[in-house]
């Protein structure tokens, strides 16, 4: 089949189009049942023909997981469905090597890798650790040079990576980067300049260096095709005018979300240029220090009447709430609305909620007290998902936010399906009501701030709370804990939490018994990240069964020790066991401060830095 | 009791003057306001506290004029210069921003109240160590110490959040100080940009201006009471006359006029102009305040 294409030269610009012969040369054969007098065919052995229909029937396959298992099915399976995937997602990128990937996965378009285990976002880790997207971006650029978008989570970028990217990938289109650091201006100055085939640039929630680059000027002149451009997690000021034009020149721009540095009156300006939006993030939401008092205030109800398809909101970095008013028109599309950057008062949310029937996605700060969140739960039925962030992050500061929003959420949202709640108080009744009123969840994270904090009114722990979530809410795959936890909680999240895919917990349990419940009890558990809780060696082993179906399994300041995580590590060789210490100490302990271990086909990873010890 | 109030009345002149032009000198040039502020304050109501303390052994018969001496910002600013505390000021404090004021020598110059308060400050952004346990209220239990990680929430966000507060406190956020301005009896509130005044005195008419509509004319041409005026404050007080109370960043309601005009702005959050005789109610609240300091 192949002989007949010129792959090496065609190689640069699109991967083999041995997929689309094939494939008409299936259906000559099967339609027609006869050879043609085509000089190039040749007749297709048996096996051959059901791998041509295959790879048209698997092209459809997009869920990952469906993949996985069709890949087991054969060889010849495993052979089609790796040349027909099109997007690779790695969970962990130190369990397979990028030149395994590239080797098994030829033709792939897109990228999704992580890095960093979550816990590291607490600063319960050194910096440096590792999630080095380097070797991936130099294995891509040989392997699979038609990779067009890359999506990374909590990993290290660098300024060279970005050069990398934007040269060896002509046909790049699409980078989004979570929670990642590692690069700055000039990086990103190179990588704008040279993908001219960008469409999507989503810098969230990353660490960006200021290299002092104009980096929006390096956009290429004349008219690009960007769809989404996202910055709001830049924190340094943006030449505003090269944006102007940037936005004026992007027909197809669909999302923009803006940092800090553009103030209220220039977001008009943009707002002006783009009425097409479909997300907005609106920057500082406040008039620049320059504006003169007397100046005369742009319209800013009308700029955001003219946005009809706007339906997702965020930003409202340094918000002024007198301006808040202006988004009153378009509160009723509002599908997804982000006031968590925004300290307002519940009598400053309530006309504005008031108006969003259609809200799907709220997040939020504790600011809007239990008064705001009844205002929520009073109007937004459809919600599914909502965050409520502290404005002051502390155990033992006030708690704006109780029992009584959180029930009255759970009275008005009955669909909801992922929460994630701050407060310092809490109740087991509040929670069981919301067990019985949400059947839908799919994500519970309950937070309370204070450390083994109890029913703050039975003054019992938060056992039966939490266990009628995993009783109730059938669908659950993600729940975190917190409160004044038994083993008793632990126990029903091993009987009932059968769908539990992540589970985190912190300051919790009593014993072995509970970390045994859960490594026996639930079957899904991929990721568990634990802290400050009094599981030891004993508890760690009841889950040899069961670590090679998990991604990762995190356990900082327990009760374990060098020899049981030994045992771990002898007992399974295709687990990675990670003992972390902090950056200073020298020597290795006999208690163990934090270990990470994950499943891995590579064995030991060879970038650890000096505070990781591979056992 | 005549010699007491002119003995306050000369205290409170002197720690005014004294407080304003600290406080005009330490702004002048400064680039970290609210750490100069937390000085200057300090500075202030440390000095008030302990004349104060003087004052009040002789002769308990006070007089209510005398209660504007308390510059009113209860600490509170301290606080925020040091990191993300909103404590409120209900109770006595024992924790580092008073125990700083405590130490603190009066006669210090600004070079070793910067390097105090720089240790403060450190302490309390770093959020793995250890705070001295304070008790905002007796009946919870005394404060944790701050452990690494927790709550978890990501340091992006915490730093924004810090970074709001700082920035709104030094008012150099946008070019507005809006504030809310309600008058007892009045149908309607009204908005005033405190920026756009660069005195109490220019404040004081443009209110009356504004409320004048509203009041009785009872005090003569100029409309509103002049609150700058002592002589005049205490049979204000005690009448149906009106007087300019505002709202701190403590919740706290205080006489208009305490502390210097800046710092005013800064702390002010809204402005209600209440009866006279309301406001004495007021006044007791602030005594306390400076007793607490004492």
């Amino acid at each position: 089949m192949s002989e007949q294409m010129s792959d090496d030269d065609e190689r640069q610009q699109s991967p083999p189009s041995d997929l689309d012969f094939a494939s008409n040369k299936a259906r000559t054969c099967i339609v027609t049942g006869s050879v043609s007098g085509h000089t190039e065919f040749q007749s297709p052995y048996p096996d051959q023909v059901l791998e041509n229909v295959l790879e048209n029937v698997l092209h459809f396959l997009t869920s990952r997981r469906d993949r996985n298992t069709a890949s087991l099915v054969c060889k010849s399976w495993y052979r089609v469905e790796a040349l027909t995937r099109s997007e690779l997602f790695i969970g962990n990128c130190y369990a397979v090597s990028p030149a395994r990937a590239t080797a098994r996965f030829t033709r792939v378009r897109a990228l999704h890798l992580k890095g960093r285990p979550r816990f590291a976002d607490f600063n319960l880790m050194p910096p440096d650790w590792g999630a080095h997207f380097n070797p991936w971006v130099l294995a891509f650029a040989k392997a699979c040079p038609w990779l067009e978008k890359v999506y990374l989570k909590r990993m290290s970028v660098t300024d060279d990576d970005l050069a990398t990217l934007a040269e060896s990938f002509l046909g790049f289109k699409e980078l989004v980067l979570v929670c990642c650091d590692g690069f700055g201006t000039s990086g990103l100055s190179i990588f704008v300049s040279k993908c001219r085939q960008l469409k999507v640039l989503d810098l969230i929630e990353s660490e960006v260096s200021d290299d002092e680059t104009d980096w929006i000027l390096c956009f290429p002149e004349g008219e690009s095709h960007l769809e989404s451009l996202i910055f709001d997690c830049v924190e340094y000021p943006i030449n505003f005018e090269a944006l102007e034009r940037l936005v004026a020149r992007s027909p197809s721009l669909k999302k923009l979300k803006l940092n800090r540095y553009v103030s209220i009156g220039q977001l008009y300006r943009l707002m002006v240029q783009a009425p097409q939006l479909t997300h907005l993030g609106t920057g500082s939401f406040s008039p620049s220090e320059i504006a003169g008092q007397g100046d005369q205030e742009p319209d800013y109800v009308t700029a955001f009447a003219a946005c009809k398809s706007l339906v997702c909101l965020s930003g409202f970095r340094e918000i002024i709430p007198d301006y808040l008013p202006a988004i009153y028109p378009i509160c009723a599309n509002l599908t997804s609305l982000n006031f968590s950057y925004a300290n307002i008062t519940a009598e400053q949310l309530k006309p504005i909620i008031s108006n969003c029937h259609k809200l799907q996605v709220f997040w939020v700060l504790d600011s809007i007290c239990d008064e705001g969140l009844q205002a929520v739960a009073a109007t937004c039925k459809e919600l599914r998902e909502l965050r409520v962030f502290p404005v002051d992050a502390r155990e033992d500061s006030d708690g704006p936010v109780s029992e009584v929003g959180f029930q009255a959420i759970s009275e008005g949202c009955r669909k909801l399906q992922s929460i994630l709640y701050f407060c310092q108080r809490m109740t087991n009744a509040a929670v069981i009501a919301m067990s019985r009123n949400c059947p839908d969840l799919v994500v519970f994270r309950l937070c309370i701030m204070g450390r083994h904090r109890p029913d703050h009114v039975t003054g019992e722990p938060m056992d039966d709370g939490f266990g009628a979530i995993v009783m109730n809410c059938k669908k659950l795959t993600r729940l975190a804990v917190s409160g004044l936890l038994t083993d008793k909680a632990f126990d029903y999240i091993g009987r009932y939490g059968k769908l539990v895919r992540t589970l985190s917990v912190a300051f919790a349990g009593d014993s072995d018994m509970a970390l045994k419940y859960v490594l026996e009890g639930c079957p899904q558990l991929q990721k568990l990240e634990i802290r400050d809780s009094p599981f030891g060696d004993a508890a760690l082993c009841s889950g040899l069964h069961h670590y090679y179906n998990m991604r990762f399994l995190w356990m900082s300041s327990c009760r374990l020790t060098h020899q049981g995580c030994q045992q771990i590590a002898r007992a399974m060789p295709r687990l990675v066991v990670e003992v972390i210490r902090s950056a200073d100490e020298e020597e290795m302990d006999v208690c163990v401060q934090t270990l990470y271990m994950y499943r891995s086909l590579e064995g030991p990873r060879n970038d650890a830095p000096k505070f990781v010890t591979i056992l | 009791m005549m010699s007491l109030q002119k003995k306050l009345k000369h205290c409170v002149n002197e720690i005014k003057e004294q407080g304003e032009t600290e406080a005009k000198a330490i702004q002048i040039g400064s680039k970290d306001r609210s750490k100069k502020r937390v000085e200057a304050s300090c500075f202030v109501s440390m000095e008030v506290g302990r004349k104060m303390a003087n004052m009040l052994g002789t002769d308990h018969d006070l007089n209510f004029k005398e209660t504007e001496l308390c510059l009113g910002l209860p600490g509170g600013i301290a606080v925020v210069a040091a990191g993300n505390e909103t404590e409120s000021s209900s109770s006595p404090k024992t924790n580092g921003k008073r125990g700083f004021s405590e130490t603190v020598d009066l006669k210090l110059n600004l070079q070793s109240k910067e390097s105090t308060m720089d240790l403060n400050k450190n302490l309390d952004d770093n959020g793995s160590k250890e705070k001295s346990g304070s008790a905002k209220d007796p009946a919870k239990p005394p404060a944790k110490a701050q452990v690494v990680g927790w709550p978890p929430v990501r340091s992006y966000r915490k730093n924004i959040m810090a970074n709001q507060k700082n920035s709104s406190e030094e008012s150099g956020n946008s070019g507005a100080a809006l504030v809310k301005v309600s008058m007892d009896g009045a149908p309607y509130l009204r908005k005033v940009d405190l920026k756009m005044y660069k005195s109490y005195q220019e404040l004081s008419d443009a209110l009356a201006k504004m409320f004048s509509s509203f009041t009785m004319g009872n005090y003569g041409p100029q409309g509103m009471i002049d609150f700058m005026n002592e002589s005049k404050l205490m049979d204000l007080l005690n009448s149906s006359d009106y007087v300019p109370s505002y709202e701190d960043k403590d919740g706290d309601w205080m006489l208009v006029g305490d502390v210097p005009w800046q710092m005013f702005v800064d702390s002010c959050k809204r402005l209600r102009i209440m009866k006279g005789s309301e406001a004495i109610g007021l006044a007791p609240r602030a005594m306390e305040k400076c007793k607490s300091r004492a």
